[in-house]
């Protein structure tokens, strides 16, 4: 792998840029491998990458039914926070924080991480108090979250409405000044590139068909598109499809998929210095490096795989957007699309061994996953690598919704699921 | 947005006079507090979320307000069929779905 240096910027420049090679290969599969990963999203692609570079373990597969950062990865609105109300959680998301600082060095590759700042608004009494409540809490577990007076809110985010006459007067808001954005495809493409030169096979358009297991009931392989590859440990970091993958090894989730939408509006100059989120108008939205504001929308309310969603979700979120900035009303939206989200009955992920040997599962990130990338894939590689959960996702576990030892933030997140 | 014939009004409505609510035909054990944990989780938590054929439950909140069952694909979120709250499992669905 050739690093990317001003100086190879300027090589290049001089030799009419001849020389860039691939950021990663494309090699035919081999027949067997130590372990597989299903899933070249960002969560998947960590997880090949740590596993090379920090356990040593470089006779890897990634397998990829479409391509590589094409799912969720390609279509999430980057929001990067880690201000949770649980210590499980605050550890699993501030673990990702903190390799979000100094990702791009570490990878050689400008994933764009900018911690501009993610703000929660509070519109009514119940919010203020949820969020004070989570202020302290997160505080208690050394992150940094701090409580704004609505002019401080506006000072913060100049085009926002604070005025008392809104339907959804801001009360308030919970800053997380760490909090920000990074460039989705990026994160993806880095984590190939850093995997791929550490001898990492990714493998695309080979779609998991079935998984194979010895007649001891422990892993032998996955059964693909192109043909059967051996391995004795399988990661299934799949998202939306994970309770299919898992239902071929015969393990049943808690798990159930939705459409999630986002949209994106014409380019502007920069008017959003930050991320900007609300749970009660439901509502989320920052300003991309190219000026397009970057909407959220929620979910809809049956299951599906249709990666598309009702219109009358988006309607909904561009009435709360324009409620909050009366300055974005004449605005013009440009694209909009939805992905598959595996949501968990806690609102938590499920980072764990599995009743069966050798399947390792990744999944039940539900509306919010990006965030995690680094954090999931470093310690899910761990657990693949060891045998065992690291302390960090050593909570997030299958069986707790068999113990009920639930981390559940569902009834305690700070922005709707 | 979807239209979903509710079987009790028998029209089509849109999906904006109706709430999902959740897989159907999970049963209730009459004896809820001698269920052992396995079987607990199953009923509570484990989900058959498939990527195809799909029977739930939705409610016509702003219509009727009842409840009933839908046989939907989850892939193209075409209704195949509703019927009642109470009737059994439809054994063969109408058109032969795959």
């Amino acid at each position: 792998m050739k690093k990317y240096s001003v100086f190879a910027i300027a090589r290049e420049a001089m030799r009419g840029h001849k020389g860039w090679e691939e950021q990663w290969t494309s090699p035919e599969p081999k027949k067997e491998y130590d372990v597989i990963i299903v899933g070249a999203g960002g969560h998947g692609l960590a997880t090949a990458y740590y596993l090379a570079s920090e356990h040593g373990i470089t006779n890897v597969a990634v397998l990829e039914k479409g391509w590589l950062g094409g799912g969720n990865t390609g279509r999430n609105t980057t929001i990067i926070r880690s201000n949770y109300l649980y210590d499980e959680s605050a550890g699993i998301y501030d673990h990702a924080l903190k390799l979000w600082d100094g990702l791009s060095q570490e990878l050689n590759y400008n994933v764009m991480y900018s911690p501009r700042g993610v703000m929660m608004l509070a519109h009514n009494v119940h919010d203020v108090q949820v969020f004070k409540r989570h202020i302290h809490a997160n505080r208690l577990n050394g992150i940094d979250n701090e409580w704004l007076i609505p002019e401080q809110a506006k000072e913060f985010c100049p085009p926002l409405n604070i005025s008392r006459d809104a339907r959804y007067p801001v009360m308030g808001a919970a800053l997380q000044r760490r909090g920000g954005t990074a460039r989705h495809d990026a994160v993806a493409w880095g984590y190939a590139r850093g995997a791929s030169a550490r001898g990492v096979h990714i493998i695309q358009n080979c779609e998991v068909t079935g998984i194979k297991r010895a007649a001891n009931g422990a892993v032998s392989g996955v059964e693909t598109t192109r043909g059967f590859i051996g391995a004795k440990k399988v990661g299934v970091v799949a998202a939306g499809h994970s309770s299919v993958i898992m239902n071929m090894a015969g393990v049943r989730m808690p798990l159930e998929s939705y459409p999630l939408q986002a949209l994106v509006s014409e380019p502007i100059k920069p008017v959003v210095p930050c991320v900007v989120m609300s749970n009660t108008v439901h509502a989320y939205i920052s300003q991309s490096d190219k000026g397009e504001l970057v909407i959220g929308a929620g979910t809809d309310q049956y299951v599906s795989y249709s990666q598309t969603g009702g219109l009358h979700i988006l309607q909904h979120t561009l009435d709360a957007i324009c409620e909050m900035f009366p300055i974005f009303t004449r605005m013009k939206m440009l694209r909009s699309w939805g992905g598959i989200v595996d949501v968990t009955p806690d609102r938590s992920p499920i980072l764990a061994k599995t009743p069966v040997k050798g399947l390792y599962v990744n999944c039940g990130w539900g509306t919010g996953g990006f965030k995690a990338t680094p954090g999931s894939g470093n310690v899910f590689a761990h657990t693949i690598a060891k045998d065992d959960p690291h302390p960090i996702n050593a909570p997030f576990t299958l069986e707790r919704f068999r113990t009920g030892r639930l981390i559940d933030e569902a009834a305690a997140a700070a922005v709707a699921h | 947005m979807l239209l979903i014939r509710c079987p009790y009004c028998e029209e089509e409505r849109p999906e904006l006079e109706f709430r999902n609510a959740g897989e159907a035909h999970v049963v209730r054990s009459a004896n809820i507090a001698g269920e052992s944990d396995d079987d607990f989780e199953k009923f509570f938590f484990i989900r058959a979320n498939p990527k195809g054929v799909i029977y739930e439950r939705w409610r016509h909140i702003h219509g009727c307000a009842r409840f009933f069952n839908a046989v939907r694909d989850t892939v193209t979120d075409k209704f195949v069929m509703t019927y009642k709250a109470g009737e059994p499992k439809p054994a063969k669905l109408p058109g032969a779905a795959k």
